[in-house]
């Protein structure tokens, strides 16, 4: 399935280079770094569910114990709130961050090169008392755990 | 233009571990501004690459909650010192920067 999407995307840019050569002259595209467009109906989805499938095809979430986040049980401030995920699954492929109740619950998806260990440590907005949730994606298979941060100050300006 | 990139990337034990710093407001485009009113556009960066000796070590996908002057920690395996580590990112706005470091 990976290979099939790689696939579509370098077809896809391939294409897109000929007339990107042409917009791009009169100033209309803005360069990317990698040919895979990024997955906006997966960061505007209202649930964790949605983000997934939107993201991966899936929505069938495995709870692993192999898989662990740190993150502080009360964050005073919710807008910067330290995570680290870290995971012992083989082949893990990515791993994806989303908090529940946020608005929009995917916060970010770290795709992981051959020799890079499933370990992410990040900063995420958390708007209300929630859960964080780690999604790891290991062949056809999403494997997830979650953490529950308290916030006493909401993290998306409000 | 000022480098928005601080990165340091060490080996130790066949790990390269890497913690980097990346200056940008992160705007969700849900605040407003106190003194007009108006709704504060969303800026914020979407993808992230980084690269070994040429090789992609870590793609990542990223939307407004990531907060504000993003913090990355990573590890991956293979690196040597002296080898090159290049950080890149690019924002929704179409707004780039990238960071070469030596790796320790």
């Amino acid at each position: 399935m990976n290979i099939d999407n790689k696939r579509r995307a370098l077809l896809k840019g391939t294409m897109a280079a000929g007339v990107a050569g042409v917009a791009a002259g009169a100033g209309l595209l803005t360069p990317r770094l990698v040919l895979a467009a990024w997955p906006k109906s997966a960061f505007e989805a209202k649930s964790v569910d949605a983000a997934m499938k939107a993201l991966t095809g899936m929505a069938s979430l495995t709870g692993s114990s192999e898989i662990q986040i740190k993150a502080p049980p009360i964050a005073e401030n919710g807008a910067v709130v330290g995570v680290t995920v870290s995971a012992n699954i083989p082949g893990a492929e990515s791993i994806s961050i989303l908090v529940e109740k946020n608005a929009s619950p995917l916060t970010s998806v770290w795709h992981l090169g051959a020799n890079t260990e499933p370990f992410i440590g990040t900063r995420i907005k958390v708007s209300k008392t929630s859960s964080v949730i780690a999604v790891v994606k290991a062949g056809n298979k999403l494997y997830s755990a979650g953490r529950e941060v308290k916030v006493t100050i909401g993290g998306c300006g409000g | 233009m000022a480098k928005t990139i601080k990165a340091r990337a060490q080996v130790k034990g066949g790990v390269c571990v890497v913690k980097a710093l990346i200056s940008h407001p992160m705007e969700t485009g849900l605040r407003k501004d106190k003194k007009t009113g108006k709704v504060i556009p969303a800026h914020f960066i979407e993808e992230v690459v980084v690269e070994h000796n040429g090789a992609k070590v870590l793609t990542a996908d990223w939307g407004p909650a990531i907060s504000k002057n993003p913090y990355m920690n990573f590890k991956f395996r293979g690196a040597s010192k002296g080898d090159t580590l290049k950080i890149s990112w690019r924002d929704n706005k179409g707004q780039s920067d990238s960071l070469e470091t030596r790796i320790k």
